[in-house]
């Protein structure tokens, strides 16, 4: 019997990520997440658990924030992905998020940055006049091993407030 | 207007905010190595079976084994192998590796190898590591698990104790804690085909420590190794120690010759990294009349793994409590014995705070139950204790410079208004359900560790200075090429503002190089609170002389007397006039017109300085009010207060970022975060499920106060504070607990505190109140 490698079962793929096709060819068992990072080149999207935990892997799959380490290529097919590289505005204009990050100290080492960057986006987009305590409670699906929160908090409230104004 | 002292924004963030940083894993490039590890704790191991490579193959190449020395009697030294030979000691130590084309397939080729490994017995626990005829962890080395033992005594302890007016006696733990960076570990590294030079990309602190141990191993000169930290997702300590791991990468990656890398996966890296903190501090405290302790007696135990780390050793834990434990406070008569013990569980490197969360566990419980006994406040019992004459030496030897124990616990009492607490807490008493308590917390850290502080350690290499090389281009903006190796700390923007002052300039002109052994001069790195200290004071010293070089510059072009040039705001100005000249020019005019420079003036603007200081302490007072559920053992932090005192701040920004990270990851420590082991030694929290770092639902905002106590021991007045957060945060949490529960008699003196021991302390309470 012919010994049958992983590679050779890989399909083609096409992920929608940031506006772009990327036309990639993966394993039925490879992540989202590994797919992004290694076939379409986006390393800002990052690996802290890959148990679906920490929520560093974040990105936006048709507006929602998901874990991209829980989820494999094949099933974002189809779906608008959104990830870290595609906040910037084209002319390289950080997004609202980004700035208010920077100007709060939201971030230290910035290993878990884009994945709070990419929940809170999905946040702010589909509740943007969500309460202190429900933003809490969001903001704790993911892990910061850095600030102690509480700078994180304060940027997403900065933006939300802005918008709200 | 000095850039000294403003919280300006961090330069390192915005190519992290864009997700274009480069962490180790983001490379690519490269075959992935998988290491096969050990699947029991304690065993002899048999065949390896499969397509893995294993010590065999490291001892064919000659790579050498691991020496992390102590120079101590006490200490039993120990050859350690990169991967394990003949023996295994933990679940997770490595014993082989594979390499696959994708990590994917890596992982695929390590479930091929067998291993055969004849389990024995475990010693787990400090307990059973210590029990009379515990199974030895290095049975050819040493007949007891004791690693370390060190031991002193002021004359007249004992006599003191006889007579103090009452003498508490008291025993805390600390659990094992994982520091958990959220970047694991990994490494990556290239071989160029011709030469043979290598570069290795990996994620730690401390790159030239790295470079030179791995040459050492290797048998490589150093020249042909470079090493890079490139951007580093956390560390807290866990990427300071040698990785054997990354020695094997640079190995492998010269005998394959292809590009190599291993990504440590999140359950490795909590199985098999570096844990801490598992730590018994048995107390005796004998107080005057008076509430003074005036004896402390201590017997330290800590349970430092299977192997010691490089180059620290297994001695940080146990001889940093030996010499700091009297703290804050003014113990006339000190006595202790403090032990490092091994046991076959993953080996300890130093953590964020290292021993002194456990050791301010012990101190902060110790008072608040003398307190009690003598029936005082616990605010009283520290105003009588703290230190408040400086310089004040301590009973190990231990120069504090000048600090404000007492200043930052009265500032952190107004503020939190104790009296208003008091009856709130009296109405919850009387209510039932969920009661609040209040815990005080004052403590010292000591910082800016130099070679003087660590050569007292008496380890195999004595880490300490840092250096600095400053230049200035010819278009007027400098480059500091540092020896530390920041990760997230913000140092880059700190020592550009530093620079800026002394050139100035302003910050956005300086630039910041460090982490990379082929750019840098030979340094420490970033860990032990040390970087601002360190790196902080060379470059000060290191800018002043590029100021000194510009001022000759500018008085030669504008003829006048050197003294009278001023640097500010990118000009060069003679004082009490406005002639002047743009630095960037004078910058032109040192590398393009050298013909203009002062007879015997070097070309170009550069400047080089190392600093080494004995070391400094910064102070602080930490107050947290939680809320505990009696009847399910539930805590939560409902406030938390910092006054700290860390001499001046260069940017006050970072300060408090660096204070509510501690703060959060103490409060970790005194609550959720605990590794355990079942008596076979299988760990049993692998993944995020089971050990839990805290979200933003656990921690609440910090509340920060600054005193500036300007050092005398450190060229900028700065003391460093990266680790005060974590250090205070325990006991302060720890001392509410007992405290909303005091009514009941509970005592509680073990951290974490988890909802589990909370309830057994309720249940097992005296039912009458402490004291």
């Amino acid at each position: 019997m012919t010994e049958i490698s992983p590679a050779d079962v890989a399909v083609p793929v096409v992920l929608r990520v940031n506006g772009t096709d990327h036309r990639v060819s993966a394993e039925p068992r490879r992540t989202l997440a590994d797919t992004l990072r290694e076939e379409c080149g986006l390393t800002g999207t990052h690996l802290g658990c890959e148990h679906g935990v920490c929520g560093a892997c974040t990105v936006l799959l048709d507006g929602e924030p998901v874990r991209s380490c829980l989820l494999f290529a094949v099933q974002a097919q189809g779906a608008e992905i959104r990830t870290v590289e595609g906040l910037a505005g084209d002319d390289g204009t950080l997004h609202p998020l980004q700035e208010a990050f920077w100007r709060h100290h939201g971030l230290q080492c910035g290993f878990c940055t884009p994945g709070f960057l990419m929940l809170s986006t999905g946040v702010l987009e589909t509740r943007p006049d969500i309460g202190d305590d429900e933003l809490r409670e969001a903001l704790s699906s993911n892990l910061c091993r850095c600030t102690g929160y509480q700078t994180i908090v304060e940027a997403v409230r900065s933006v939300r407030d802005a918008a709200g104004a | 207007m000095s850039w000294v002292g403003r919280s300006i924004r961090r330069v390192e963030d915005p190519t992290l905010l864009r997700g274009v940083g480069m962490f180790v894993g983001d490379i690519g490039g490269a075959a992935a190595v998988r290491f096969v590890r050990s699947p029991v704790a304690s065993g002899l191991i048999g065949a390896v079976r499969g397509p893995a490579y294993t010590i065999e193959d490291l001892d064919a190449d000659g790579v050498g084994n691991i020496e992390a020395v102590l120079h101590r009697p006490d200490y039993v030294r120990l050859a350690q192998p990169l991967l394990a030979r003949e023996r295994v000691r933990y679940v997770g130590e490595p014993v082989a590796v594979v390499v696959g084309d994708t990590a994917a397939e890596a992982e695929d080729l390590a479930e091929q190898v067998e291993l055969d490994i004849e389990p024995g017995p475990a010693a787990v626990g400090i307990d059973g590591a210590l029990a009379p005829g515990a199974p030895l962890v290095h049975p050819d080395e040493s007949d007891s698990n004791v690693m370390v033992a060190g031991e002193m005594a002021t004359p007249g302890l004992a006599e003191a104790l006889d007579r103090a007016h009452a003498v508490v006696d008291l025993e805390t733990v600390s659990g094992r804690q994982a520091a958990l960076p959220l970047e694991a570990r990994g490494s990556h590294a290239v071989t160029e085909r011709f030469g043979g030079r290598t570069t290795l990309h990996a994620s730690i602190q401390a790159p030239h420590m790295v470079r030179t141990v791995i040459c050492d191993l290797l048998g490589m000169p150093e020249a042909d190794l470079r090493v890079v930290a490139p951007d580093v997702g956390g560390a807290f300590g866990q990427k300071l120690p040698l990785a054997r791991e990354d020695a094997i990468v640079v190995w492998l990656s010269r005998r394959l010759g292809r590009p190599v890398a291993w990504i440590e996966d999140r359950s490795e890296n909590l199985m098999a990294s570096w844990h801490s903190r598992e730590q018994r501090y048995r107390l005796r405290g004998g107080f005057d009349a008076g509430a003074h302790l005036e004896a402390l007696q201590a017997d330290v135990v800590a349970n430092v793994g299977a192997w010691p780390c490089y180059p620290i050793t297994w001695g940080v834990e146990p001889l940093m409590a030996l010499a700091e434990l009297p703290g804050p406070y003014t113990p006339e008569h000190y006595g202790v014995r403090s032990r490092g013990v091994a046991s076959h569980t993953c080996p300890m490197s130093p953590y964020r705070g290292v021993s002194r969360p456990a050791i301010t566990l012990a101190l902060e419980r110790l008072m608040d139950i003398a307190a009690a006994r003598l029936g005082i406040d616990p605010v009283e019992i520290r105003r009588r204790n703290l230190q408040s004459e400086f310089p004040h030496t301590s009973p190990t030897g231990l120069r504090h410079d000048e600090g404000t124990y007492r200043e930052a616990m009265e500032m952190a009492v107004r503020h939190v208004d104790l009296g208003a607490f008091r009856s709130r807490q009296q109405t919850a008493r009387a209510a039932g359900g969920s009661q609040p308590g209040i815990g005080i917390c004052t403590f010292s850290e000591r910082t800016g560790y130099g070679t003087p502080a660590f050569a007292a350690r008496a380890m195999g290499v004595t880490p300490g200075y840092e250096n600095v090389e400053l230049s200035m281009d010819p278009s007027g903006y400098v480059t500091a090429r540092i020896g530390a190796s920041p990760h997230g700390q913000g140092l880059e923007t700190a020592l550009s503002q530093i620079v800026a002052d002394e050139v100035g300039t302003d910050p956005g002109r300086v630039r910041v190089v460090a982490s990379d052994t082929d750019r840098t001069p030979y340094g420490w790195g970033s860990f032990a609170s040390r970087a601002m200290v360190l790196a902080g004071g060379a470059t000060y010293l290191a800018a002043q002389q590029l100021a000194t070089q510009l001022g000759s510059v500018a008085a030669e072009v504008l003829e006048a007397a050197a003294d009278d040039i001023f640097l500010a705001d990118g000009r060069a100005t003679v004082a009490g006039t406005s002639v002047g000249v743009e630095i960037a020019e004078l910058a032109r005019i040192a590398h393009h017109h050298t013909q203009r420079l002062p007879d015997g003036a070097a070309p170009g603007l550069s400047a080089q300085a190392g600093y080494d200081p004995a070391g400094t302490f910064s102070n602080a007072c930490h107050v947290a009010e939680v809320e505990v559920d009696p009847d399910t053992g539930g805590v939560s932090v409902r406030r938390f207060v910092v006054v700290e005192d860390a001499g001046r701040l260069i940017n006050p920004m970072i300060a408090d970022g660096q204070i509510r990270g501690g703060v959060a990851q103490g409060i970790a420590n005194a609550l959720l975060e605990e590794v355990v082991y079942d008596e076979d030694g299988n760990i049993l929290t692998t993944s995020l499920m089971d050990y839990l770092p805290p979200t933003v639902a656990e921690i609440p905002d910090i509340e920060i106060m600054h005193l500036e106590t300007l050092s005398d021991a450190t060229v900028t007045g700065a003391k460093g504070l990266g680790e005060g957060g974590t250090i205070g945060a325990p006991a302060a949490v720890l001392n509410a607990v007992n405290d909303a529960l005091a009514h009941l008699g509970v005592e509680l003196n073990e951290m974490p505190a988890t909802p589990e021991r909370v309830r057994e302390a309720v249940r097992t309470a005296t039912g009458t109140p402490a004291g």
